[in-house]
């Protein structure tokens, strides 16, 4: 194993590249904005991602995948950043295909993973119940009834749930808010009586829907592995998301930084390019300096997502995800201040980089989050 | 750690053997040729044995600046001559070499140097000053920047040349620090007579091996930082006052044992992109800022941890490691300073890795 993409991985980037910059470049994203997409995606550019076998990338070799890893993926994911690609990629593949290849019976498992790795199922978590990322304050209740199970409650910050044909719920069957035992994990049918859901529309125009549970009533098969037990689970297929995002925001991060030390080179005052200024270079450098200190970690991570002996892969998570939101947040803010009153206009591209950095900041937890959680990792 | 040359200190009988089985191997410098006193590995074989020596925790069997920068230069910019009278003691640790790079006037804007060197027969006299000379006390001989041609554009005026300690005309004195006594120095040129064989790479053509060795230094900066430097454990050192200090500064412990993360992971991906061949300047060009920068904030962050209690270097009242958190707090403040300040490595990071105009 390695922090450096093999050639194969390799080969995945440059053709996920050519592909986004042509079928999904930002102005994709601006299009789905302004006509207000009910969807929030193309499903045209899903098919043909589809067809790529980029949902496959991480699924087991029995379900199609294609062998690159997490590793692979992520190179997939930091292209993802870096045209500001809507796609259902995290929620279906990474949250979706991976609880279930956690927690799902094979049955489960038959049933859907085929449809994911061709493309022709979405699947969304629902775990969020509080302004700030914590697993452990899930509180949705989950009842034992005769021959099943009853839900009621209410989740939010769903990531493509308007548009999902399955919601993995995430629900309190013991204990109570702030611990992590007592947590199960039901496939809900978003049609079913008693659910309701509302697309909402984010600060960088994508979604992430409310989700409501009232007295949805369930057979045990629709419980993924056993219950009150799924937080360990739960934590290992975060982290991985937590990771990829890590690596989307680096793609989110690397565009806008590139495309500021063009402006810095092109744009003139004072008779020079604004990137002959000492005060400019200096940030820029430091920018760069931070860029290169997170894709270390992100590449760290993701490595210790493919191969558990590679590392922590828990701490690493936290590791890349606290840097990149903490970097997003820098970066972000710098990109728009450097381009100056053209940064703040809605023509430039770059207030959309910040805007999609900033919610992605958020998912799965922020710096602050992850640095308190890498300190309990390492025992203090 | 072992450094070379006539004053050569040996701490225990194994680092003694263990110096001296290297050096009869030309282990010291593994890539050199053997003509020269090194190995004469491959650069396969050096990852090789570089690999082997980290997994087995084997220390560098001797510290020199001689070997990662001089060595170098004069491989890539000597005469044969040169070469041959130089590198074999390198390569046996015979000559503990320091650098007279800096002057009083000439410190991170080194071109304005205006120590002198004039032609006398086949002779230099050279006369003038440099500072922040490490080791100079110790050292055997220097490379050394000087100028020869007084009218000529300043980088174009210089010459880099070799100069035995010894001559008569040098003066040495150390000089105190902020932390207490250093290893840098002040070194005086009193009409110093340096044969004119001992110039590298021309007269009045010093600048350009002068910028390739600071390339050198920063790698080995990069390196010896790495593998090297005795220092403290930042979360072993703190644990003790964390509970007092409360969870403003556990938030600030862990954000420094992150970026110590982050940068032992960047150095692992140096090595590895190095190893595949791909081309690392850029990355390369971070390492002595951030390694400097996070060795300073380190001691810092121990220092305000400890209160009131990391205050003194000589209080026998108070641990011997709170004073010498105090002495290292001190003394890191050099760090990000000496090698290129880390305002001259941001200039480099954004002129020549950005490409941004000057």
């Amino acid at each position: 194993m390695a922090l450096l993409l093999n050639e194969e991985q390799r080969m995945l980037r440059d053709s996920a590249q050519t592909f986004l910059d042509t079928r999904s470049p930002v102005a994709a994203l601006r299009a789905l904005r302004d006509r207000r997409d009910e969807r929030g995606y193309d499903p045209e550019v899903w098919g043909a991602i589809a067809e790529l076998g980029w949902p496959a990338c991480a699924l087991p070799e029995a379900y199609g995948g294609l062998g690159v890893g997490y590793q692979g993926l992520g190179a997939v994911f930091e292209q993802v950043g870096r045209t500001l690609a809507a796609t259902p990629l995290l929620s279906t593949v990474v949250l979706g295909a991976g609880l279930l290849t956690e927690l799902g019976s094979a049955a489960q498992r038959d049933l859907w993973l085929p449809r994911i790795a061709a493309g022709e199922a979405i699947l969304a978590l629902a775990l969020e119940e509080t302004p700030r990322h914590d697993p452990t304050q899930a509180s949705l209740r989950a009842e034992r009834e005769s021959g099943g199970w009853r839900l009621d409650g209410a989740k939010e910050f769903v990531l493509d749930g308007h548009v999902a044909d399955a919601l993995l719920v995430v629900a309190r069957s013991a204990g109570v808010a702030g611990q992590s035992h007592g947590l199960s994990v039901f496939m809900v049918d978003p049609a079913a009586p008693g659910v309701r859901i509302e697309r909402t529309w984010m600060v960088d125009s994508r979604n992430a829907a409310r989700v409501q549970l009232a007295g949805v009533r369930l057979g045990d098969d629709a419980l993924l592995g056993a219950p009150d037990l799924a937080f360990d689970a739960l934590e290992r297929v975060l982290d991985r998301a937590r990771a990829l995002a890590a690596a989307e925001l680096l793609g989110v991060i690397g565009e806008a930084f590139e495309r500021t030390v063009r402006y810095l080179k092109e744009r003139v005052q004072f008779d020079a390019p604004i990137g002959a200024f000492q005060a400019l270079q200096h940030r820029a450098a430091r920018l760069y300096v931070e860029r290169e200190l997170l894709r270390s970690c992100v590449a760290a991570a993701l490595e210790a997502a493919d191969d558990a002996s590679a590392g922590d892969a828990a701490a690493l998570a936290s590791l890349a995800k606290a840097r990149a939101s903490d970097l997003s947040q820098h970066a972000l803010n710098e990109a728009v201040q450097m381009h100056g009153g053209v940064g703040v206009t809605d023509a430039l591209d770059i207030g959309l980089f910040l805007k999609r950095g900033r919610v992605l900041q958020q998912a799965f937890g922020d710096g602050a989050y992850h640095r308190e959680r890498y300190a309990r990792l390492r025992g203090f | 750690m072992l450094w070379g040359g006539s004053r050569m200190r040996f701490h225990s009988e194994d680092q003694r053997v263990w110096f001296e089985r290297m050096r009869d191997r030309g282990w010291i410098v593994p890539g050199w040729p053997k003509a020269y006193g090194g190995g004469g590995l491959s650069p396969r074989e050096q990852r090789i044995l570089e690999q082997e020596m980290r997994a087995l925790g084997c220390r560098t069997p001797l510290y020199n600046l001689g070997i990662w920068m001089l060595g170098p230069v004069l491989l890539e910019f000597g005469s044969e001559e040169q070469k041959r009278e130089h590198l074999p003691p390198l390569a046996r640790g015979e000559v503990r070499w320091c650098q007279g790079f800096s002057e009083p006037n000439a410190g991170s804007d080194l071109a304005s140097l205006r120590t002198a060197a004039v032609r006398d027969g086949d002779h230099f006299v050279v006369t003038g000053q440099k500072i922040w000379t490490s080791n100079g006390d110790e050292a055997d001989w220097m490379y050394a920047l000087v100028r020869t041609d007084p009218h000529a554009k300043k980088q174009e005026g210089i010459s880099f040349l070799l100069l035995d300690m010894r001559t008569p005309g040098v003066t040495v004195r150390p000089i105190e620090l902020i932390s207490g006594r250093s290893e840098f120095c002040e070194v005086f040129f009193d009409s110093v007579r340096v044969p004119a064989r001992n110039v590298v790479g021309g007269v009045n053509r010093g600048w350009p091996v002068a910028k390739k060795l600071l390339e050198h230094e920063r790698a080995a900066m990069a390196t010896f930082s790495e593998g090297g430097a005795p220092t403290l454990d930042t979360l072993a050192t703190a644990a003790p006052y964390l509970a007092a200090a409360g969870p403003v500064w556990r938030d600030r412990v862990a954000a420094a044992l992150m970026d110590q993360h982050a940068f032992a992971l960047t150095a692992r991906r140096l090595r590895e992109a190095a190893q595949a061949r791909e081309d690392v300047a850029g990355l390369a060009a971070i390492m002595k800022l951030v390694q400097t920068e996070q060795e300073a904030a380190k001691y810092e962050l121990l220092q305000q941890i400890m209160g009131q209690r990391g205050l003194s270097m000589e209080d026998e009242g108070v641990a011997a490691q709170e004073r010498e958190v105090c002495r290292l707090w001190l003394q890191t403040k050099s760090y990000t300073i000496a090698g290129g300040s880390s305002e001259i490595q941001l200039n480099i990071i954004a002129r020549r890795v950005l490409g941004l105009p000057t």
